[in-house]
């Protein structure tokens, strides 16, 4: 079993998602440490892409932030701090980018660099199902989880997606792209059940969470619960002095869940 | 020539979101029905014909061959179709599967905005409700073309996201359509995107080809020596080189936007400078930077401004069959103004990239060789911008 199960062993799972180098790579440090310190499960860390298709507009403005800021960071800089980030973290990190991002790298030197500085999970979201092989033999030779999505429009494709699941099972909360939505409407209980009938690893929903009243009702039906544009707009709104109330935010919303 | 996942050599596929994954095997049923029902057939043909004006006329352009003193050369008149660009026929295409599909409402990206204008235009006619998301920047390049989609009944978004131009309405179309499936159905433009689209836009486009070589045959009972077009995305190349593939003596040359050239970083040329990569759906050539980020790309051209180039033209260029060629801005205005004077016949900036190049390729050859060029569109929505480059400002 992966390093990222044991992210789910403490209650349910709180898993904040930062984009790296928004404003700068000192600040996301900091905002990954203060999260871990205020009872973060398991660790989102964004490698930015110049076109996230699956972004709303809050996280679409972190990806440009971190590519243009300060000369922009690079995916080897990312790398370097995941290193930095280890000397202290021991929960499951995972990266969230595209696929251009880790297909330009070079697959297999992206994904051995993984395996290196003990990124224990990848979340791609332009990588459905019926594309899984252009990285998973890579992901399994070293180690590293490709995460699967399930989303509100999945239906008849749940169950296969959810047998070959491995860390945990991304479910999209409703349709449409990240963002902070006022009213999540999906069947997340439905969507559960069908996917507890076809594997026991556990699943964490994600898109449009933002409050503790949310997280809560979320994390009812599920194992885990992710929130991102909640967490950038913070980001956003401190800039340099955002960890701290990350961790703050953090810990509101880990409580929520418990 | 297409696998079951929709690949051309290693390029294509279906890297999406899953929560588009069921509405793309959604439509690839539904076109997999539809592409050989006599009924559907029968009803795009009459729409073809009576009301985009196919077959579309493969005139010899008399003057130019002499001029030019070397191959005998045809123009394909895409620019006489209903809306004055190839893309009516993808659209009436997919706007007519997309009705049979149950689906009331169309979305597209454009980017000189002839997409966008032909897929109001089909709405207006099929009775949907019709989406158009489209650069700010080229809004404000292609202003009449915002005001003729308004006129036809469609909302115009103006993308501000990214350098506000094609790539990004690309990216702002996929996102309305994961938030909004079960109605709408997305009209992509060219010949890329996710499986099954460059399948089903070459299809509709392929009309082309199939229509230069049975007129050619008529003509001089023979085919041609070379067919010629523009490539952005890929969609009027695609058509007018698709049933030549199979005629190997047939030289396919797409001509691409090399902006200020493909030695500076303000081109669009994407077979020339770019790598294989996935976005949008596909894997292909991008201009990208080292770490995968996509590259801000430049034409003089907004319909040729994009970062990537349909998968089956990257695969045409890896087994060699066809050749990619860049165009210069400059380059492409002077053949946009020497159409106009020697044949009276102003095409689009787009489709002055591929005179250009036949301009350099016709002395070349013999007499008795024929090269056809596709004139994609035609240029009066450009003309305001080609006499600003020419530093001349004018009203529209």
């Amino acid at each position: 079993m992966s390093k990222i199960a044991s992210a789910f062993d403490h209650g349910k799972a709180f898993i904040p998602f930062i984009t790296c180098g928004d404003p700068d790579l000192a600040t996301t440090e900091q905002a990954v440490l203060a999260a871990v310190e205020n009872g973060a499960d398991l660790i989102e860390l964004g490698i930015p892409f110049s076109d996230p298709t699956a972004e709303g507009p809050v996280i679409q403005e972190a990806n440009l932030r971190a590519l243009t800021l300060n000369g922009g960071v690079t995916t080897d800089e990312i790398f370097e701090l995941v290193r930095r980030l280890r000397r202290k973290v021991e929960i499951p990190l995972v990266f969230m980018t595209y696929a251009n991002v880790v297909f330009s790298y070079g697959a297999e030197r992206f994904i051995s660099t993984c395996r290196d500085v003990e990124i224990d999970g990848l979340i791609l979201p332009d990588i459905p199902y019926e594309e899984k092989e252009e990285f998973q033999p890579l992901c399994s030779k070293y180690g590293v989880d490709l995460i699967s999505f399930i989303a509100p429009t999945s239906e008849n494709r749940i169950g296969r997606i959810a047998r070959e699941a491995e860390g945990f099972l991304y479910v999209v909360s409703s349709l449409g792209v990240t963002g902070v939505r006022s009213e999540i409407r999906t069947d997340i209980a439905a969507m559960a059940r069908l996917v507890r009938q076809n594997t026991d690893i556990p699943f964490a929903v994600g898109f449009g969470i933002s409050t503790p009243e949310q997280a809560r009702d979320m994390s009812r039906a599920a194992d885990g619960v992710i929130v991102g544009s909640a967490i950038i707009r913070i980001l956003e709104e401190h800039g340099k002095d955002a960890p701290e109330y990350v961790g703050a935010y953090v810990k509101k919303m880990k409580e929520a869940i418990l | 020539m297409t696998n079951p996942k929709g690949r051309f050599g290693v390029h294509g596929g279906q890297y999406i979101p899953e929560t588009l994954m069921n509405a793309v095997i959604e439509l690839e049923e539904a076109y997999d029905h539809y592409k050989n029902d006599p009924e559907f057939n029968r009803e795009l043909n009459e729409l073809f014909c009576e009301y985009a004006g196919r077959p579309s006329r493969l005139y010899f352009a008399e003057k130019m061959t002499k001029d030019l003193g070397g191959a005998k050369i045809y123009l394909k008149r895409e620019d006489l179709n209903h809306t004055g660009s190839h893309k009516i026929n993808n659209v009436l295409g997919q706007a007519l599967l997309a009705k049979k599909m149950g689906k009331t409402r169309l979305i597209a990206e454009t980017g000189a905005g002839q997409h966008g204008v032909a897929t109001a235009t089909a709405a207006a006619l099929m009775d949907m409700e019709c989406v158009v998301f489209m650069g700010e920047e080229d809004t404000v390049r292609q202003a009449l073309n915002v005001y003729r989609m308004r006129l036809l009944g469609a909302t115009v978004v103006p993308v501000k996201t990214g350098t506000a131009t094609l790539k990004d309405a690309v990216s702002e179309a996929m996102r309305e359509w994961t938030s909004r499936i079960a109605d709408t159905h997305y009209c992509l433009g060219s010949v890329m995107g996710p499986h099954p689209f460059p399948t089903i836009v070459r299809d509709f486009q392929a009309v082309i080809s199939q229509e230069i070589k049975a007129q050619l045959m008529e003509r001089e009972g023979k085919l041609p020596d070379a067919v010629i077009a523009c490539v952005g995305g890929g969609s009027n190349s695609m058509g007018s080189f698709y049933h030549f593939i199979e005629n190997k003596d047939v030289r396919l040359i797409g001509c691409e936007a090399a902006g200020r050239g493909i030695d500076t970083f303000e081109t669009a040329a994407t077979v020339n400078t770019g790598k294989v990569g996935i976005f949008h759906g596909m894997k292909s050539y991008f201009c990208q930077d080292q770490y995968g980020q996509i590259a801000p790309v430049y034409s003089i051209s907004a319909g040729l401004d994009y970062p990537g180039v349909g998968p089956e033209h990257a695969w045409l260029h890896d087994i060699g069959r066809a050749e990619y060629v860049p165009v210069t801005d400059e380059e492409a205005v002077c053949a946009f103004e020497y159409l106009s004077r020697m044949e009276g016949i102003i095409p689009a900036i787009e489709s002055a990239h591929a005179v250009s190049h036949a301009m350099k390729l016709a002395p070349t050859m013999k007499p008795e060789q024929i090269i056809v060029i596709t004139i994609s569109g035609r240029g009066d929505k450009d003309c305001a911008a080609i006499a600003r480059y020419r530093g001349e400002d004018i009203h529209e």
